[in-house]
């Protein structure tokens, strides 16, 4: 097999040199893929690498960034730094917010923006964002590509609907929701290195008289997948943003079940991501009547 | 086999490792660099930070076979960079690598940086170093350092005889720290050695019954011998305090705590580090877990150790005037219920080290605090001559107190004993913190009161401390909390009491302050609340109480001289005035605005006996002179980053009378230094400093009879001579070293002293001298609440610590701010849950993002007992800092947090009632 470094009788480790040899490992049996490492190796507790392992950090065709006619596309070995350094829409400034904000330097020059999302932690800094982008997930195999919604691509904690044969490729935002400005706010318990207590991304396109004519607003670490406020949204599409912040309220967030653990009670989680959505939109009110 | 090549600092290297290993290993192992450092193997430190095709990244989190092709360069490798030299220059300038553990990943990461940006901001090196964690300076002198990098540094101190002490001259080992020389404990591995893997309790509490253990060593190849309790040749119990030794070197029948030690695995390192621990035979029987004293306490508890009725390891007691009636009679009161969970050390360090068998001798390499502590408990646990064994310390990155207690060591003693090769050990992160002693959660009621004019009226203190698995320092902890639970203040009718409960948590033990951070956190918040009783400003308040010369201490004890909260106090006047200005300006402009911040500002004092309490702890210093002149001080008082083998230098220089870069240092080994007992209790530069100071003088003394020249003479060593000049008669002599007899240790001059500072016993009611000299110090807080998400952003930390005399200003600042850094951990975040937060990931500690700007006032009133007038400071550092903290939240939003740490829930939680309060 192409690609192949080394083996003995329980490991084998392959690095890919392009999509189809990876696709050809994963298709002669289960393997772990290996992209930035950050979560891979963290979850090891130490102990070494072993079993079959692909890496998929080698395929240059898939740390890449590009556009077609109506969607934008985000390889699967495309890292943090990566989008931050990219020239997108200002639609895609709440996931750069995000990726300022994972980890570190050190962290973000490995991490993969599809290895957060295929980690599935309910705390994936990258999730929101690209959620109020309207998101979907490129997955191929030898049986053939499909692409579904991030939406639905992750089921819960730690679950995907990857199949075992499957990678994902890309993360596809289409043009169709890349109007407007984007913002992130995260919350968390120190300045660095810190996992999201609470996060809040938002989209917002504003029409005449500074009229709120498309918003998307998404919560993260509030539930086992993040998830867009559609009632919030429709609440406040078509009303001015000068007064939207005041048209919070707790009930938006109903539809959120976070959970008590180390970083913070639920009850915290709740409370600061909705002061977290008015201070977004208290912001962005505040950012386009500058530029009036 | 191909292996993997790249580039490594320039040139071309291949690699047999298998493709998976982590790039860090590959390195220190494969390829010797072991500036590279590995603190958690998790991405959470930064220690390992290397640069991959020119980009700072975890190399414990890339795999060998990602890295074919590119370009690595690893600490080692930096001088490519062209920035490396005045980095490290200005590292040392200005003392910014303590320990010096995170020094590697901090330079790789600054290098980086200023490779694009040679004059950074504040911010921008916050963002570029804000993946690397310190534990030891704080981060503000990192800061400054890296942003000074490209001006001109002034010229080392380097000063002469008579003014070493009072300069700030750099660490005399700070060279090998910032070039990544200094070898810790997991740098030195012989060849040869063998692996060492401890088995440990995943239970709370559990009985257990090892299997066959021939028929799994049958079925394992690699792995060479397995050992439990039944291996132990000598006594299987160690303990920092020789009576309340309790804790095995392996558990027999029944583990204590989640990390208790039952077993042992040597073998191939391969082998042993691929072993799953699933596979060893062992079966658990697990009880129902007590963590917390109220559980331990219960009648129907189970008892944990024997002669431990209830669970109570042991109490402690301080009471004098009467405390009762004080408090009935006072014009104002108020209580306090304080509680603080357990922290953890969190050094970037892991334990680590190997032991070597030598005929009849064992050799035992690593991190310590205490190596002849070591070297005795090693001796009972193998049955050995105290003489037969040797501890060499290594290097040590970070201890905090954790290092006092024995570790690693024992496991890898008896293998290597057994076996007859050397054996190895380097503990992983989460072994680290689920096995070590953390300090100890507190729960703590205080009722205190003042008279009409704010005088201190009866005091009424009661703490429970949760002591863990193991006695460790409990008793120490419980001892030394009533007798400084009152703070620095005129206290004449007081009771404490404390008491510390064994649950099946990590042993409790020694994190700088011992108890005292606890306690004063509920005392300094309790008096905020009686200045506002009073309507008093809290400076005021304060300084209206500070303790002076000649009044008597709760334990009845007064000291002529070097009384110094009332100067600290004083101190930050000026600062207080001006913050409180800017923090009502401040928030009379919120308000308006409708902005979500408030400021608050807070301040609290400290004071700590320097040394143990009311029990000897002597310390020994040796120092000679060759035949070819060089001037040796035998130091035995463990540097661990705090400074210990600078400053007791230049006070054994001063002493001596020659400049202190004359002098060589042995420290540390067993077979080479005479004791100096622990890096403990803030007593190394008091104590040990004393010794060297008597050693100095004793030595002048020996060489001017010698010389027979009077008292008043200038020395010079130069080359195999000594040169007189007695300044009063202006007669000269000079001594041919070479011609004069060497003694046994080598020297032709030689004097050895031991100091050991006066204190008596403390009686029933906890009244006596416990130490012979205390540190006093105050620090204030400029701090902002965001009201509307409960986050606290720290911005300036004034600190005024009374130092007697500072042998050395740049190290205390160092001091000062590595242990206000720690307590801003304890006041706003830390939390160590057996089970839950065993990782750097989910324990956090401040990041270099979190700490305020420093100012400091050092205070310089002298002491007569101590060397040159100095006093202790290592741990009084930290205890103004949380409660202060606490205070400043306090002004801030109106709550007072008293259950650390305080975290913006609480802080939310706390405004969300108050307005619910002031609603109904
Ligand atoms: C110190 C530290 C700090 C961190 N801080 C943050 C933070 O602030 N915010 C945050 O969100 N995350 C954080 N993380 C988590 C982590 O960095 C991210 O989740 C990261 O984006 C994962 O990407 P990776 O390329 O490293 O994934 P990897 O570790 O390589 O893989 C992650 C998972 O995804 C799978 N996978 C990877 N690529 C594919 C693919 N193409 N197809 C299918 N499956 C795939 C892997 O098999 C694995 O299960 C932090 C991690 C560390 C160590
Ligand atoms: S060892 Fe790699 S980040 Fe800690
Ligand atoms: S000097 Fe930074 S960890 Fe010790």
């Amino acid at each position: 097999m192409q690609g192949v470094l080394a083996a003995d009788h329980h490991d084998d480790y392959v690095r890919a040199p392009d999509l189809d040899a990876a696709i050809a490992t994963l298709a002669a049996g289960p393997c772990r893929i290996l992209a930035g490492g950050t979560d891979v190796f963290p979850s090891l507790q130490d102990r070494p690498l072993v079993g079959r392992v692909l890496d998929i950090s080698g395929i240059a065709d898939l740390r890449q960034i590009t556009q077609s006619d109506d969607h934008w596309s985000i390889g699967a070995a495309v890292n943090w730094r990566d989008v931050i350094r990219a020239a997108l829409p200002a639609s895609f400034d709440g996931l750069k917010a995000a990726a300022r904000e994972v980890g570190s330097w050190q962290i973000q020059n490995r991490a993969t923006l599809v290895g957060n999302i295929c980690n599935a932690s309910p705390a994936a800094d990258g999730v929101p964002a690209l959620l109020t982008m309207d998101a979907a997930v490129q997955l191929q195999s030898c049986r053939g590509s499909r692409v579904m919604p991030l939406a639905s691509f992750i089921t819960g904690n730690r679950k995907t609907k990857r199949a075992e044969d499957e990678m994902v490729t890309a993360i596809l935002v289409p043009k169709t929701a890349t109007a407007g400005q984007g913002y992130f706010y995260k919350l968390g318990a120190r300045r660095y290195l810190v996992i999201s207590i609470g996060m809040v991304a938002m989209r917002l396109l504003c029409g005449k008289q500074r009229t709120i004519s498309e918003i998307a607003i998404a919560v993260g670490a509030c539930s086992e997948v993040a998830t867009r406020l559609h009632d919030l949204e429709q609440h406040l599409c078509g009303q001015p943003l000068a007064g939207a912040a005041d048209m919070v309220s707790a009930s938006h967030f109903a539809g959120l079940s976070p959970i008590d653990d180390v970083r913070a009670p639920a009850s915290y989680r709740m409370d600061a991501v909705e002061e977290s959505v008015r201070r977004l939109l208290v912001q962005a009110g505040s950012d386009i009547g500058h530029e009036k | 086999m191909a292996g993997i090549s790249f580039l490594l600092n320039g040139k071309s290297v291949t690699s047999m490792a298998r493709p998976t290993t982590r790039v860090s290993d590959v390195l220190r192992g494969d390829f010797g660099l072991k500036g590279t450092k590995v603190g958690c193997n998790a991405g959470d430190c930064g220690a390992c930070t290397i640069l991959l095709d020119d980009e700072p990244v975890c190399s414990c989190l890339v795999a060998l076979g990602q890295i074919d092709g590119q370009s690595v360069t690893s600490v080692e490798g930096l001088h490519q960079s062209g920035v490396i030299e005045r980095l490290q220059q200005s590292f040392l300038a200005h003392g910014a690598a303590q320990c010096g553990i995170c020094t590697p990943g901090m330079l790789v990461s600054a290098a980086h940086l200023l490779a694009s940006t040679p004059q950074p901001n504040r911010a921008e090196v916050e963002d570029a170093l804000g993946g690397v964690l310190c534990r030891c300076t704080g981060y503000s002198k990192i800061i400054d350092a890296v942003m000074q990098a490209h001006s001109h540094l002034p010229q080392p101190m380097k000063p002469g005889a008579g003014n070493n002490v009072g300069s700030s001259i750099q660490h005399l080992d700070g060279v090998a720290k910032v070039q990544a020389g200094l070898a810790y404990g997991a740098d030195k591995v012989p060849a040869n050695a063998l692996l060492l893997r401890v088995i440990r309790s995943p239970h709370h509490y559990a009985d257990f019954e090892i299997g066959d253990k021939s028929a799994f060593l049958a079925a394992h190849p690699g792995i060479v011998a397995v050992f439990d309790a039944t291996d132990v040749p000598g006594r299987n119990c160690f303990g920092v305090i020789p009576l309340f030794a309790d804790q095995p070197v392996f558990a027999e029948t029944t583990a204590l705590y989640r990390g208790d030690a039952v077993a042992a695995i040597v073998g191939e390192a391969d082998v042993i580090n691929r072993f799953d621990e699933a596979q060893f035979p062992i079966n658990w029987q697990p009880h129902e877990t007590i963590l917390t004293p109220q559980a331990a306490l219960h009648p129907d508890a189970r008892q944990m150790h024997k002669g431990r009725d209830g669970n109570i390891l042991v109490k402690g007691f301080v009471a004098r005037g009467d405390a009762d009636a004080a408090l009935a009679r006072a014009a104002h009161r108020v209580t306090i219920h304080s509680s603080t969970p357990f922290i953890e050390h969190a050094y970037i360090e892991p334990e680590a080290g190997y032991a070597v068998r030598e005929g009849d001798r064992l050799m035992i390499y690593g991190c310590t605090q205490a190596a002849q502590m070591d070297r005795d408990s090693l001796a009972e646990i193998m049955a050995m001559d105290v003489d037969a064994i040797r501890v060499m310390p290594s290097a040590v990155g970070g201890g905090f107190g954790s290092k006092l207690d024995i570790s690693f060591q024992p496991f890898v003693a008896l293998a290597a004993w057994r076996l007859n090769r050397p054996v190895a050990i380097c503990y992983t992160r989460g072994e680290s913190m689920r096995s070590s002693t953390k300090r100890h959660p507190s729960d703590i009621r205080l009722e205190v009161g003042c008279d009409a004019d704010g005088r201190i009226s009866g005091f009424v203190f009661d703490g429970v401390f949760n002591t863990g698995a193991y006695a460790s320092w409990g008793p120490t902890v419980a001892n030394r909390v009533p007798v400084h639970a009152s703070g620095p203040y005129v206290t004449p009718d007081y009771r404490a009491s404390s008491v510390a409960v064994h649950t099946n948590a990590p042993p409790a033990g020694a994190f700088r302050g011992f108890g005292v951070p606890q306690s004063a956190v509920a005392q300094e918040c309790a008096y905020d609340l009686l200045a506002e009783k009073l309507d008093m400003d809290r400076l005021a308040f304060r300084r209206m109480n500070a303790l002076q010369n000649n009044m008597p201490t709760v334990t009845g004890q007064s000291f002529a001289t070097g009384v110094g909260i009332a100067e600290c106090l004083a101190a930050l006047q000026a600062e207080w005035n001006a913050a409180n200005a800017r923090a009502d300006k401040f928030n009379k402009d919120a308000k308006n605005s409708g902005s979500m911040l408030r400021k608050g500002i807070g301040i609290a004092s400290c004071w700590y006996g320097c040394g143990n309490t009311s029990l000897p702890n002597p310390s020994t210093m040796r120092m000679g002179v060759t035949a070819d002149g060089a001037c040796v001080l035998h130091q035995g008082a463990m540097d661990i980053g705090q400074g210990a083998n600078t400053v007791i230098s230049q006070i054994a220089a001063d002493a001596l009378g020659v400049p202190v870069h004359s002098l060589s240092l042995i420290d540390g080994d067993t077979d080479l230094t005479p004791d100096c007992g622990k890096t403990s209790a803030s007593r190394q530069t008091f104590v040990s400093g004393k010794a060297a100071l008597l050693a100095g003088r004793a030595l002048r003394e020996v060489i001017l009879r010698h010389g027979n020249v009077s008292d008043d003479a200038s020395l010079m060593i130069d080359a195999a001579e000594i040169r007189l000049v007695d300044n009063v008669t202006g007669g000269t002599a000079n001594i041919d070293l070479s011609s004069l007899p060497v003694n046994a240790h080598g020297y032709v001059f030689m004097a050895e002293e031991t100091y050991d500072p006066p204190t008596t016993p403390l009686d029933e009611n906890g009244q006596g001298a416990p130490y012979a000299v205390y540190g006093y110090g105050a620090q204030m807080i400029e701090l902002t609440v965001d009201i509307g998400l409960g986050q606290v952003r720290l911005e300036k930390m004034t600190t005024a610590h009374d130092v007697g005399r500072a042998i050395n200003p740049l190290l205390v600042e160092g001091q000062i701010e590595g242990g206000a850094a720690q307590g801003i951990g304890l006041a706003l975040m830390e939390d160590y849950l057996p089970g839950r937060t065993e990782n750097l990931h989910d324990y956090l500690i401040p990041t270099i993002g979190d700490v305020p700007r420093f100012e400091h006032i050092i205070v310089e009133v002298t002491d007569a007992e101590g060397p040159y007038g100095a006093k202790g400071l290592g741990e009084h550092v930290l205890i103004p800092t949380a409660p202060a903290i606490v205070n400043a939240i306090r002004q801030a939003t109106g709550v007072l947090i008293t259950h650390l740490p305080a975290t913006a829930d609480k802080i939310r939680a706390a405004l969300h009632q108050q307005a619910q309060e002031l609603k109904s």
